[in-house]
């Protein structure tokens, strides 16, 4: 820092700054010779020319570097929270931007918070809001925003004007009622940006977080009516004030709360709307994200609206649509940029606190106001807290304890909203004005810093419940869903027509009319819990890939390289590479890519999981808010056993289920359950087919499985993993059961495969061809063939199964499964091979799958 | 409609409900005035299932919200109907069709297909059937048992997600 002494360069902060300077500054020189007029220059001082970005991008740089700095000291970074660092910062970097030139340069100026920074943080908290949490706590949250803010706001505003009569808020502060209620207005609302910063590192459950998060978000209205209400008060004159503008302002207050509201779902719709046509433009869907949401936020100020609430619902409202409309690397973008951004604007807001507390011109000190003001907000929103919960628990299921209330009460943070708000009021017409903005600063200094700091011993000695981070399970997903259902009889034979019935009332709306406009039709047919579980394996799956090693490179590579044929050669790969690695896991590995393998779409999805795996971001996380990575632990390993125990029972339970039928009647969906009664694999259970989406069209399931067969049988030759041996005995057994020439087809592959030892496995060296898209139909139409001779066989050993829409009679009725089961994908094959009709045999020809 | 609730049902009942279910007395005839209109037949009991009064009452018991002040006053000698483990055996029993205490994989089929609708196919159900159990399975008996049901469940706000507001 020695170069601050430069009068005219506006700029005193680095001296890596003097040394890009010049370095930058070689301009098109010819443009701008009006320095000296006369001789050509080489290299001129461009800086007027770029001056604000240049500042811009150095003062991002500054708040980037000293994020790195921080967290250089570990014990340093789980005591301060990383906004009190940033405003210290700010301090210091004020400081010395002050002493370097009397005054001060750099402040928080409300356009460029109100227009940029704000929308950063509330678009990306809205987006990610978890909507059922959301909407399950929406009455407390709606109470604290609307009925606390009012009660702080009218509470604080009185008594700090009863504190003026008696005298304790020196004369110098020439403010009455009016002037203070307003004050009491903008200080009183809860900050967004602050209850994410502190909240975000102290981690309590997600109820307690919802709650005050919703309420700092929805108090927006609340703020903004109050705010406005009273500036047009304070400029008309307290005594001038008539009764109908008491009355215009609720009126206002619906308006703005509405209006803003009605605004933001507008815009999510149209863009639900929108992403469901983007399937050409893939690489721009994160930018029409991004827009609609801001323009729902600009489009709200433009009418006067509340924008934060707008830009919250319009997030809300198309999370669910856009996430399954558009594609994985999209979601990853969109995920990842507006984090980024909202990282940025929060350093950058709290940074600018810390300089402009410094300037002294722009404020004045009554200590009086300060303390009773600090004073008064605290109690006040104590008080607040109290009051509406003991109204609130009359209502709720689970109620708020005194320890939640105590969190709350403490959380209710003031951050750079009030100070925006503030600074932004006229000095003419509030002559308090410098009064004010210094009490504000302290106040939310305050907040910031000291209950910052303080949060999370307090939160650890109250022994607050804590965020679960726990692994998404699908019997979780299964139960809660049955929950749902259960709960919407109750309430429906209790005669309520509770929470529970409307919610039901808005996801058959949602079903039947939004889902149909906003979804693609690709994904409309998709039933949620099969999508659920699909990431749930997806997850197990890279978990064991992760854990595989250095193998992942090549894993990577392979999948990357075979995208052609990617099915058998990606399990193949993967199943050679991971068979040597781990013995259980080989064949563990092997059967979930198989569930994962269906179409390119969740191969690019996997691609995208593994360079992600490595670099960014773990999938098995359930963040519902988080900035920050946290440490791998003890719950990695588990997943791996319990996925491990899962894969080596289901071997066990090895059955057929290759008829992909029911993938041509995705069109007809109300045949399948009539056409199915007749497939053999009725009440079996089944590897799944795999899912497929209408794009992706490459699936032919009968390859896969002979290729499973072969992929069996050749782990035994390979490496027999102690695991696989005995659930494959009865697999070979049952092969050997039907009969000779099986087996010698089988093991012709297996040993291919032993001498197939490297890795990339592309076309070429494997005969593999895997048959492609056009052949597909004759394929299926030969599988139809097939189909009812294999079921003619099969259907006797089926009958006693009953298609799974029958109840009653409960008890179970299946044939011993073991056997019976176990021969169908063998007899099946065998008529396949053994005996196939003239077509079947050219197409067995065709299709050799040989690894 | 009041009036009449009132007169089928005797105040030791109403009092003896209130003691086995813990509903409040205006709750309680609210609830008998519902059970009547449901109750076409004019016998006492709803559809063949014969389920009276009571049984209506303890099964809707189980819904209540969860109330831990209930503790500190006097310790109820049995469990409450709306306690945690009761609100999941309620849900277990409504999984486990043949009474067996296991949830076996058919029933766990029947519950999953009566969920979902036609755009799951059957084997898809199936693998979503057969990684629920094992997720669930802890002594590798393919079914799920009423211990596994609850293990599976702990970290999910039960209290929350089985209990409705019954109005007061």
């Amino acid at each position: 820092h020695s170069e601050f002494g430069a009068p005219g360069v506006a700029s005193a902060r680095s001296a890596a700054e003097e040394a890009a300077g010049p370095g930058e500054a070689e301009e098109d020189g010819a443009e701008h010779h009006h320095h000296h007029g006369g001789g050509f220059r080489v290299v001129q001082w461009e800086w007027n020319y770029v001056q604000t970005p240049y500042i811009i991008a150095i003062w991002l740089l500054v708040a980037s570097v000293a994020k790195i700095l921080f967290h250089f000291s570990q014990r340093f970074t789980t005591v301060v929270p990383e906004s009190c660092m940033l405003i210290l910062l700010g301090l210091v970097l004020g400081g010395i931007v002050l002493i370097a030139n009397k005054k001060q340069l750099y402040q928080l100026d409300p356009a460029l918070f109100f227009l940029f920074l704000l929308p950063t943080i509330v678009g990306d908290a809205g987006y990610f809001m978890p909507a059922r949490l959301f909407f399950d706590n929406l009455g407390a949250i709606l109470t604290y925003a609307v009925v606390g803010t009012l009660w702080n706001a009218f509470c604080t505003g009185f008594c700090l004007y009863a504190a003026k009569l008696l005298g304790i808020i020196g004369h110098h502060v020439q403010a009455d009622l009016m002037d203070f209620l307003l004050f009491g207005a903008l200080i009183s609302a809860v900050d967004p940006v602050a209850v994410l910063a502190v909240f975000e590192e102290v981690h309590v459950n997600e109820t307690l977080f919802i709650i005050v998060f919703g309420e700092s978000l929805l108090n927006d209205a609340v703020t903004v009516v109050l705010y406005k209400v009273y500036i047009s008060f304070v400029e008309v004159g307290g005594a001038n004030v008539l009764t109908a503008d008491y009355f215009k302002g609720v009126a206002s207050f619906l308006i703005v709360s509405i209006g803003g509201t009605l605004v933001g779902l507008v815009f999510a719709v149209i863009l639900g709307f929108v992403t469901r046509f983007t399937k050409k433009v893939r690489i721009i869907e994160p930018l029409f994200v991004f827009l609609l949401v801001y323009l729902a936020y600009l489009t709200a100020e433009l009418f006067s609206l509340s924008a934060i609430l707008s830009m919250t619902f319009c997030g809300i409202g198309a999370n669910k649509y856009v996430e399954a409309n558009i594609s994985q690397k999209s979601r990853t973008t969109i995920k990842y940029t507006m984090k980024n951004l909202a990282s940025i604007a929060e350093t950058i807001i709290f940074i600018f606190l810390g300089i402009s507390a410094v300037d002294k011109s722009k404020w004045a000190w009554d200590t009086g106001l300060v303390s009773c003001t600090l004073v008064f907000i605290f109690v006040f929103r104590a008080m607040g807290v109290v009051g509406q919960t003991w109204v609130l628990n009359r209502f709720r299921l689970v109620p708020l304890d005194k320890i939640d209330q105590v969190v709350m009460s403490y959380g209710g943070l003031r951050g750079a909203v009030a100070f925006a708000l503030v600074v932004l009021l006229d000095g003419e017409q509030v002559k308090a004005k410098d009064y004010f903005v210094a009490t504000t600063i302290v106040v939310v200094f305050f907040t910031v810093m000291f209950q910052g700091l303080t949060i999370k011993p307090l939160v650890k000695w109250l022994k607050v419940p804590r965020a679960t981070n726990r692994k998404p399970t699908i019997n979780e997903e299964i139960h809660e869903r049955a929950f749902d259902h259960i709960l919407t009889a109750v309430e429906d034979i209790a005669g309520l027509q509770g929470y529970h019935h409307w919610r039901d009332k808005w996801e058959q709306f949602d079903r039947n009319y939004l889902s149909k406009l906003l979804l693609r039709k690709s994904v409309y047919r998709k039933s949620e819990l099969w999508e659920a579980y699909q990431k749930i394996n997806i997850r197990d799956a890279i978990s064991v890939i992760d854990q595989v090693g250095p193998s992942k490179k090549s894993i990577y590579l392979s999948i990357y390289i075979s995208k052609k044929n990617f099915h058998l050669t990606l399990f193949a790969t993967v199943l050679l590479v991971c068979s040597r690695r781990e013995n259980g896991s080989g064949v563990c590995l092997d059967l979930q890519v198989i569930d994962n393998v269906p179409g390119s779409k969740v191969v690019e999805d996997m691609e995208t999981h593994h360079v992600l795996a490595g670099n960014l971001y773990k999938p098995r996380k359930r963040s519902h808010y988080s900035r920050h990575f946290m440490p791998l632990g003890e719950k990695e390993r588990q997943d791996r056993e319990v996925f491990q125990r899962n894969m080596r029972i289901r071997m066990e339970t090895y059955k057929s289920s290759r008829h992909k039928r029911h993938k041509k009647e995705r069109t007809a969906p109300s045949s399948p359950p009539t056409e199915d009664s007749h497939l053999p694999w009725k009440g079996g259970v089944g590897l799944p087919p795999p899912c497929v989406s209408v794009e992706a069209t490459k699936i032919i399931p009968v390859d896969l499985q002979q290729a499973w067969n072969q992929s069996i049988s050749s782990l035994e030759s390979v490496s027999s993993p102690p695991a696989s041996t005995e659930p494959v005995h009865p697999r070979v057994s049952a092969l050997s059961r039907l009969g000779g020439p099986r087996p010698a087809s089988y093991t012709a592959p297996s040993t291919t495969v032993s001498s197939t030892t490297s890795i990339g496995a592309p076309a070429p060296q494997s005969s593999f061809c895997f048959p492609e898209k056009k052949k597909k139909k004759m394929q299926e139409e030969e599988e139809e063939e097939e189909e009812p001779g294999a079921s003619q066989e099969m259907q006797p050993l089926m009958l006693p199964v009953r298609p799974p829409g029958l109840l009653p009679p409960p008890s179970p009725p299946l044939p011993p499964p073991g056997p019976g089961r176990r021969r169908n994908p063998c007899v099946y094959l065998r008529s396949l091979v053994a005996a196939p009709p003239p077509a079947s045999g050219d197409l067995h020809s065709r299709r050799p799958t040989q690894l | 409609m009041g009036s009449r609730a009132s007169t089928l049902l005797r105040e030791e009942e109403i009092e003896e409900i209130k003691k086995e279910t813990g509903f409040s007395h205006s709750q309680i005839t609210r609830l008998y005035s519902r059970f009547t209109s449901l109750d076409k037949g004019e016998n006492g009991t709803l559809r063949e299932d014969q389920v009276n009064f009571r049984g209506f009452m303890r099964t809707l018991a189980h819904f209540r919200p969860v109330e831990d002040n209930e503790k500190n006053k006097n310790p109820p000698t049995t469990e409450p109907l709306n306690s945690r483990t009761n609100k999941l055996l309620f849900a277990f029993r409504l999984y486990d069709l043949d009474r067996d205490d296991k949830i076996s994989r058919d029933e766990l089929l029947q519950v999953l297909r009566m969920m979902v609708g036609v755009n799951i196919s059957d084997e898809q159900l199936g693998s979503i059937a057969d990684r629920t159990i094992q997720e669930a399975d802890q002594n590798g008996d393919n079914c799920i048992s009423f211990q596994e049901f609850m293990k599976v469940l702990e970290k999910v706000d039960v209290e929350q997600k089985m209990s409705i507001r019954f109005l007061h």
